[in-house]
């Protein structure tokens, strides 16, 4: 739970960064682990696994509402990582961090407690058109609930968003624009200062799906004056059933609370209910606390290493691995991005990409094959899908040179 | 031959394999001698959709016996399809409707037949068994 210092490992020493994740030390099929799924989920490091298990055996108690020793100890745990979350995402206050169960929990919070609030018959709401489904239905839902719009941003051929297409959208109609920071499927990191300040000279908020973003880069929501930014915790290192939005104290104050129950109340009669302040009002119900202490040591795992470490060397781990898949006959790239992060999206030759999957998992390697539940923007590319290798700061180069390997293996055996 | 024979057959056919490769090839090799199905047969009624890859089924009842034809849009899928028509098509409805598949798990390829594999074989499979047993309940009218 302690920060990490002690054991502070140097990322040119990649072999002492990979002790640290004890599934990489395991093999499948007798293959040693090769793992290139980071974008679906990363593996978690000791001090993860250790601080959780740690939280059940010592200080396990519910949060906020005990008199007792061990609910006070768990309250300044849970809490103290709330801190963590605020510094490590430079949020102005505390309580402008709400837990919630991940990146779809915390949009689906947004659309429907924003929604209710400002959204009206008419209106209109801008995504992209290179969203996760978690960053489309939520809002579709909302839109048919309130009588409202979606515009679509559309993408350009190399998967770079069309900034003057979204610019021509921006009118006195538009209440929010949600777009992701990294596409899940074609690794794009998109130009969010710009769509950020774009949307502002129109005063309209902006949310970001900082879901593949915060694993690789450095972010800071008062620099970028975004007004939500959304991740989960399960893809940087922490668990499952963590995850985080960000909103700024003026719309986050303004917002209805998304569900009821306890924890959010201030008071309550049968005739009226109270609400708590900010972040209570949207937390409701025990919460994942022993989640939230693996958010903490995820933190402080990234922060021991320093994320503009991981992304200088994630940087150069990119650019080696698109090299060495340009020497794959017959491959090419999904989305070609002027700037790209963690992921590369990519098809070899006809070859369905399900089949390419399956035998780099027999193999030993672990990709992602399929539409990345982004199947609008398959459509796009008129691909059934793709293969997406995603990199986390533990994948070295010779593990891009077993994927390689196995991808020409693959398409030998498929011919 | 029975449908249990055939099943047989293919798990004797698969043990003279070696190690995976072997057998993926083998599979592969299936997938591509499996003539593809008429496109006009590729209809929506005879997609079986599932998240990964697409199967096509198509069934034609006649001589008492239910034939199959089927294609699949990923390689390997198709070669497991190939081998499910192979084993499954030309018998009566009753002797499909009443078929324990057990060759694919026999020869290690089991994660198929798994509903998170979601990649259609295992829909299929239940499509086929569905036709059997409408066809066997017709026929005891």
């Amino acid at each position: 739970m302690e920060n990490g210092t002690a054991h502070t490992p140097l990322l040119k020493d990649i072999a002492q960064v990979r002790q640290l994740f004890p599934i990489l030390q395991s093999s499948v099929y007798g293959k040693p682990l090769v793992y290139f799924d980071n974008g679906a989920t990363t593996q978690k490091p000791l001090q993860v696994i250790e601080a959780m298990d740690t939280y059940y055996r010592e200080t396990n108690s519910n949060v906020h509402r005990g008199v007792h020793y061990l609910s006070g100890k768990a309250t300044d745990a849970f809490e103290a990582v709330r801190k963590k979350v605020q510094r490590f995402l430079n949020a102005a206050q505390e309580h402008e961090i709400i837990y919630t169960s991940g990146t779809t929990a915390a949009i689906n919070l947004v659309a429907s407690s924003f929604g209710k609030k400002y959204v009206l018959p008419g209106d209109t709401i801008i995504i992209s058109s290179i969203e996760h489904h978690a960053n489309i239905v939520p809002w579709q839902m909302m839109a048919e609930e309130r009588g409202a719009s979606l515009k679509i941003i559309p993408m350009l051929p190399n998967g770079d968003l069309d900034m003057e297409a979204y610019e021509s959208y921006l009118d006195d109609k538009v209440k929010l624009v949600a777009v992701n920071y990294v596409s899940n499927a074609l690794g794009t990191v998109n130009p969010i200062e710009k769509i950020i300040e774009l949307a502002h000279r129109n005063q309209i908020p902006v949310l970001i799906d900082a879901a593949q973003a915060v694993q690789h880069m450095p972010v800071d929501v008062q620099q970028l004056d975004v007004d939500f930014l959304v991740f989960s915790g399960h893809k940087m290192y922490g668990p499952t059933g963590i995850g985080v939005l960000y909103g700024k104290e003026k719309y986050l104050d303004a917002m209805p609370p998304f569900m009821g129950g306890g924890e959010m109340i201030q008071t309550v009669t049968f005739e009226k209910t109270t609400y708590q302040k900010l972040p209570f009002k949207f937390e409701a119900g025990t919460p994942a606390i022993a989640e939230v202490i693996g958010l903490g040591a995820a933190i402080d795992f990234i922060e021991s290493i320093g994320i503009e470490a991981i992304n200088r060397y994630e940087t150069e781990l990119l650019a080696y691995l698109i090299e060495a898949l340009k020497s794959i006959p017959g491959l090419r790239f999904v989305g070609e991005p002027e700037k790209r992060a963690g992921v590369v999206s990519f098809l070899i030759g006809q070859h369905h990409p399900f089949d390419v999957g399956e035998i780099l998992d027999k193999q030993g390697i672990a990709v992602r094959t399929g539409h990345h539940c982004a199947e609008p923007l398959m459509r796009i590319f008129n691909v059934p899908g793709t293969v997406r290798a995603s990199v986390a700061l533990y994948n070295t180069k010779e593990e891009v040179d077993v994927l390689v390997r196995g991808l020409r293996r693959a398409a030998d055996m498929l011919g | 031959m029975t449908i249990n024979e055939i099943q047989d057959e293919i798990i004797s056919e698969f043990e003279m394999l070696g190690e995976w490769m072997d057998k993926y090839e083998y599979i592969i090799q299936l997938g591509k001698e499996l003539p593809s199905m008429d496109e006009s047969l590729k209809t929506d009624d005879r997609l079986i959709k599932g998240c990964q890859s697409r199967v096509w089924l198509h069934a034609d009842y006649s001589d008492g016996l239910l034939k199959f034809t089927a294609d699949s849009d990923a390689l390997i899928t198709k070669g497991l399809v190939a081998l499910l028509v192979r084993v499954l098509s030309g018998h009566a409805p009753q002797q499909i409707a009443e078929a324990e598949i057990y060759f694919i798990e026999k020869i290690g390829l089991q994660n198929h037949l798994s509903p998170t594999r979601a990649n259609g074989l295992l829909s299929m499979l239940k499509q086929m068994k569905l036709y059997a047993v409408a066809l066997a309940a017709q026929n005891k009218l």
